[in-house]
């Protein structure tokens, strides 16, 4: 059983992360550049925390899968990123931000993490300000806000609906500067294959080259992962394509306890599904819900036009359901009020699964002009990817993954249960409990890179003796390169009838119809069955063209989809021994007859962490107890 | 609704490059992409028929992409001559095959230049565009030093004209149209939005002086002032950054030549 | 970093150079077409004023090397970029290329230029040098005497009764000929084309151009080289068509004469 001490520093909450760094150890400036540390991933978390390390002296290696740092999937993110500046003068403080972030996780992150984040989300801004980040801004060339989900003070920074690759532009910019003066090496096309763990501490990485082929060993003092989140695990998903779980699977794979790993975000109004060719689900923002109605025929199986729906045979569901919050539901109310009416036949749309939202009548009541000035982009979008006009007939829209709050188990330094080991943004599990805020998700990646890693690495640093790194010719090495050659090698060897993506696309279906928006004991039990049963399926007739020494796109997502199916297996487990429903994770079982998610603080107030055993054997799930001192744990009424 | 659009599928013929390597010949190959629905993204018709290349034992078509939404500027074909194909203001990830009409022959190739040599059929490498990033992309700020984000007011409009050129998302297209397969409008785009903002302005001049070498040493043309980059911009970059950073080249210029050199130059590294 | 080696070193700095000589170059020839326009007036006009030119003697090679020597840069840098281009393209063709929106004068720029090029060798040589037609064209013409004063600024630079060269017979007996009074049409019509992508470039790679103002400047552009054509087509085209001819000279010189 693996050990899972928080280390959270003792004190008022206020004080914690203030006093935790004047006690913490240091490396002072001539032995820094003694110390190797390896960064894999390049992303809001990655990028930051390496050109912050490089600049504070330690020799980085930053490992990235992307041909350059800037394409990350922190790029993507749209609406923006949450700071307790208190510049609106609405009331705002880090004790507000704290609190509803708390909230919104549903009671089930650690209090001080949550803390320090909101203590250092008011850096992020002036941070991200002074790397030129251009944030909207006000006539008289201060700072805008905008508001958003869960919170009720505008507390929300963003460019444009890009902030997300504003941001990663300016973490690229930092980590640029450090590459170009030499304290970064950077690897781009390089994918992080297995971890080394050297005497139970991490000391290094084997890396594949995508372009090459070759395979790689790295040795350093630290390995710091920011590989982003596993949404991909459902096939279809808000993610990039290549965004993927294999980084911290393998790190899970040497020992490292995955946390809470079926916590995952759905977001509401998403474009729907149009074929089984789809690759993407392309997210529509929330604030439509604004002045969009959400509706469905009230009869299953209707395949009138909209127009041609009468308004009795309508069903405006959320407003029925919900009469008090309508169409303004919480994401995951809505994500789930819409699967049941396309479970019950009423879905629209050729595939039958979406929902009409619906702008006739904020257009009779404020014209199309004002409609287009508010929502036109998104319209715009919308009208590119479905070739239909949504001042004409109303959006389909459909729930979709778009963030896992679960991930690898981290202390307050950000440390793994192996020691050396530091898990970064996304990969980690530390600060959104069971279910993310908006505009959060950028807040954390950039506060664990910039604010919080590079005080706590020197703590464990500071503990190794300089230069006594291994060789990255060690045994361990050799073992870890000798089973990522075996595993690339038995790939090309099956030489089977199915293309990855067809395993993928069925692990997707599983994913989504068992370990979805809604989770019931019997299907999370059918996964169980059905997820070994495909893996078999996978490693007896997959087939990966081509060879391993050339770019060789089928044989990276072999071993992506590989350990997704590993993955999956694992959230139908944590899904299934979780048995209340809190945030992202919802249990069928236990709801309150309102659909609201029925927690059980007793029984599982306490973060599952999952302890590989061996191929083929059940893993461990370890618990860490969330002791809430300062906040008391309550039912999450947004009503 | 069910979209009339969606029920009626369509065939295509694909001719593709395919190259094994960095080294090796290329040539166009034709294949059939058949009962193609309109609603199918360009990228997704590519999926379908590699998973029937795979099927066949005929290796896959290796192409760039990833968010699938037109912001991370990994995916690069040049479709029917024009990067990104038919549409405007769109990358390739967002051009759907209702664009096309059965029958038609679609030519998909790389993004050609010599900066950006064929990695593999259609994935080209365009590490020089990072280079150029790290000869002075960037405003020097070291993580804990910054000032309150609101002590420096920044005009709306000179914010607003920074995010229209931060906008870029490094895609290459720039590169692809331009026949002097010149790097400007993707210089000039970083080199406007941090030259416009107060915080750039203390490394203004290194910085496109900088930049601009870089530019030229890794081989990329000269700028014609023909603006097929910033008609071919999945995000419409204007090409007055690119104006803006001719002046600015020669204003650092011309200082550089009269401003004296101070004596000592300790502090400030990197 | 120095000015010189930013300006002829580097992609941006050849541009400048090749904006600035063109700057200059479009001067000179709008300049050189107002004057050649006097010869619509009394032939005193023409011929005062290229006999005033003549007479400036070593600011005439100033002005001469000057323009050779923008015609040089303009050239070389042209050529470097041009090469750097081609290189910078790479070795592989696209199979299909399409232009989105780039203009025709825009596309053609090498090739005007070329036809430019070998307009100005020829032009110097047939007016200048006066070789180009038969050797006696320029040397067996009669001195023209002339009529009144020529006066710059106010200033009586040629007076009346003093020999000079005829410039103003020169100019329509060297457009007689139909084969040259085409090429001079079709060269300073590529011309035009030239200047129609060149006076709107220069602007941009001196960084005065923005969207703000563009479509104006273009059309001042257009207009600019409309205008610069009609003027040029206008001499040869009026010894074409017998508007301008030794006679109608003659009936207009008598006035003078008297």
């Amino acid at each position: 059983m693996a050990t899972l001490d928080s280390k959270i520093p003792s004190g008022p909450l206020a004080d914690k992360w203030r006093k935790h760094k004047t006690e913490i150890k240091l490396v002072n400036p001539a032995n820094k550049r003694k110390y190797e540390v390896i960064v894999v991933g390049a992303g809001l978390a990655g990028s930051s925390a390496a050109s912050s390390l490089a600049d504070l002296g330690y020799k980085v290696k930053c490992f990235v899968f992307h041909d350059s740092p800037r394409r990350a999937h922190s790029i993507a993110a749209q609406g923006g990123i949450n700071a307790a500046k208190n510049y609106q003068n609405d009331g705002d403080s880090v004790h507000r931000l704290f609190y509803d972030t708390l909230k919104g996780g549903d009671y089930r992150a650690r209090e001080a993490n949550v803390h320090r984040l909101a203590e250092v989300s008011v850096n992020i801004i002036d941070q991200c300000v002074a790397q030129g980040v251009p944030f909207a801004r006000e006539y008289g060339g201060l700072l805008a806000n905008r508001s958003f989900g869960g919170a009720q003070v505008s507390r929300t920074f963003y460019a444009r609906g890009q902030t997300g690759q504003q941001l990663l532009l300016g973490a690229y910019s930092a980590l640029s500067r450090m590459v170009g003066a030499g304290a970064v090496d950077l690897h781009t096309n390089s994918e992080m294959l297995d971890l080394v763990v050297v005497g139970g501490q991490a000391k290094g990485v084997i890396i594949r080259n995508l372009v090459t082929g070759e395979i790689s060993r790295h040795s350093a003092d630290a390995v710091i992962l920011a590989t982003g989140g596993y949404g991909n695990v459902f096939n279809l998903s808000t993610y990039a394509r290549g965004s993927n779980t294999t980084a911290i699977w393998r790190a899970y794979k040497r020992g490292a306890c995955m946390a809470n790993p079926c916590y995952t975000q759905i977001h509401p109004t998403c474009i729907p599904v149009s074929g089984d060719y789809q690759s993407k689900l392309t997210l529509m923002s929330e604030s439509l819900r604004n002045d969009g109605r959400i509706w469905a025929p009230k009869k299953a199986g209707d395949t009138r036009a909209p127009a041609a729906i009468p308004e009795s045979e309508r069903d405006y569901y959320l407003e029925r359901l919900y009469p008090s919050f309508g169409n303004l539901a919480p994401r995951d109310i809505a994500s789930r009020a819409a699967k049941r009416i396309c479970d019950e036949g009423r879905g629209v749309g050729s595939t039958g699964l979406g929902v009409y939202l619906d702008f006739a009548d904020a257009i009779n009541r404020l014209g199309e002009p004002a409609v287009r000035e508010r929502y036109g982009n998104l319209f715009d979008i919308y009208h590119e990817i479905t070739a239909e006009s949504a001042y004409k007939a109303p959006m389909r829209i459909y729930p979709a993954v778009h963030y896992t709050m679960g991930g690898l188990w981290v202390d307050y330094n950000l440390m793994s249960n192996i020691p050396g080991l530091f898990v970064l943004g996304e990969a980690n599990f530390s600060d959104h409990g069971a279910n993310r805020l908006g505009a959060s998700a950028l807040m954390q990646g950039l506060a664990d890179g910039y604010f919080v890693i590079p005080y706590t690495i020197g703590d464990y640093l500071a503990g190794q003796k300089p230069g006594s790194r291994p060789a990255a010719d060690a045994p361990e090495f050799r073992q870890a390169e000798a089973d990522v050659r075996g595993q690339t090698t038995r790939f090309l060897a099956t030489k089977g009838k199915q293309p990855v993506s067809h395993f993928h696309k069925k692990l997707g279906k599983i994913m989504w119809d068992r370990c979805g928006m809604a989770r019931t004991k019997a299907g999370l039990e059918a996964a169980l069955q059905e997820i070994p049963a495909l893996r078999e399926e996978f490693n007896a007739s997959v087939n990966v063209p081509g060879s391993a020494d050339t770019l060789n796109q089928s044989l990276e997502k072999a071993g992506r989809v590989a350990d997704f199916l590993d993955l999956g297996e694992l959230m139908c487990r944590d899904a299934l021994t979780r048995e209340e429903s809190c945030g992202g994770h919802f249990r069928e079982e236990h709801q309150y007859p309102d659909g609201e998610c029925k927690r059980d603080d007793e029984k599982f107030g306490h973060v599952a962490a999952w302890e590989y055993q061996g191929e083929g054997k059940t893993p461990v799930r370890n618990t860490e107890p969330l002791n809430y001192e300062f906040t008391k744990m309550s039912l999450r009424n947004y009503k | 609704m069910v979209a009339a659009s969606t029920l009626k599928t369509f065939s295509v013929t694909l001719r593709v490059w395919r190259q094994a390597g960095p080294a090796a010949a290329g040539g166009f190959v034709d294949y059939p992409a058949k009962d193609i629905s309109p609603d199918m993204s360009f990228l997704e018709m590519l999926d379908v028929v590699n998973d029937e290349l795979t099927a066949k034992g005929i290796e896959p078509i290796a192409f760039a992409h990833d968010c699938r939404e037109g912001i991370c500027g990994t995916c690069s074909c040049t479709i029917n001559g024009k990067p990104h194909g038919p549409g405007k203001g769109v990358a390739t990830c967002q051009t759907y095959m209702r664009s096309f009409s059965d029958g038609d022959t679609i030519v998909v190739e790389p993004f050609r230049a010599r900066a950006f040599p064929v990695v593999k059929d259609l994935v080209t490498d365009r590490a020089a565009f990072d280079k150029i990033q790290q000869s002075g992309g960037f405003i020097t700020a070291r993580a804990g030093s910054a000032p309150d984000a609101n002590a420096l007011p920044i005009p709306k409009g000179d914010a607003d004209l920074a995010m229209d050129a931060a906008q870029c998302i490094g895609c290459g297209a720039c590169v692809a149209a331009c026949k002097n397969a010149s790097a400007m409008l993707f210089v000039s785009a970083k080199v406007g939005h941090l030259g416009l903002l107060p915080q750039g302005q203390a490394e203004r001049d290194r910085r496109v002086l900088a930049m601009v070498n870089t530019m030229d040493t890794l081989g990329f043309g000269s700028c014609t002032n023909q603006y097929e980059c910033s008609a071919a911009c999945p995000k419409l970059i204007s090409h007055d950054f690119i104006a803006r950073m001719n002046r600015d080249y020669l204003t650092a210029s011309l200082r550089s030549a009269f401003k004296p050199a101070p004596a000592n130059t300790g502090g400030g590294a990197a | 970093m120095n000015l010189v080696g930013n300006l002829f070193g580097s992609s941006i700095g050849r541009k400048i150079l090749m904006a600035v000589t063109g700057l200059a170059l479009i001067g000179f020839v709008i300049g050189h077409l107002v004057g050649n326009l006097q010869v619509f007036s009394h032939p005193d006009k023409l011929n005062g004023y290229a006999h005033f030119l003549q007479s400036l003697g070593p600011a005439l090679w100033v002005a001469r090397i000057g323009l050779l020597v923008c015609v040089g840069i303009h050239i070389w840098a042209a050529t470097v970029l041009t090469l750097e281009s081609k290189r910078a393209r790479g070795g592989q063709a696209y199979g299909v290329k399409t232009w989105i929106q780039a203009t025709l004068a825009s596309r053609y720029m090498r090739w005007t230029g070329y036809v430019v090029l070998a307009f100005i060798v020829y032009h110097l040589a047939h007016f200048t040098l006066g070789t180009a037609q038969s050797d006696t064209f320029k040397a067996s013409l009669p001195a023209y005497k002339m009529a009144h004063d020529y006066h710059v600024l106010g200033f009586t630079v040629v007076p009346a009764g003093t020999e000079v060269l005829d410039v103003h017979r020169m100019v329509i007996l060297g457009f007689q000929p139909p084969l040259v009074a085409g090429f001079y049409l079709l060269a300073v019509g590529l011309l035009s084309l030239h200047l129609l992508h060149g006076m709107d470039s220069l602007f941009q790679t001196l960084g005065w151009r923005n969207s703000r103002w563009s479509q104006s400047l273009r059309t001042v552009v257009i207009l600019a080289c409309l205008a610069y054509f009609a003027g040029n087509v206008a001499i040869p085209g009026a010894v074409l068509t017998g508007k301008l001819s030794l006679e109608s000279a003659a009936k207009s010189a008598p006035a003078a004469h008297h």
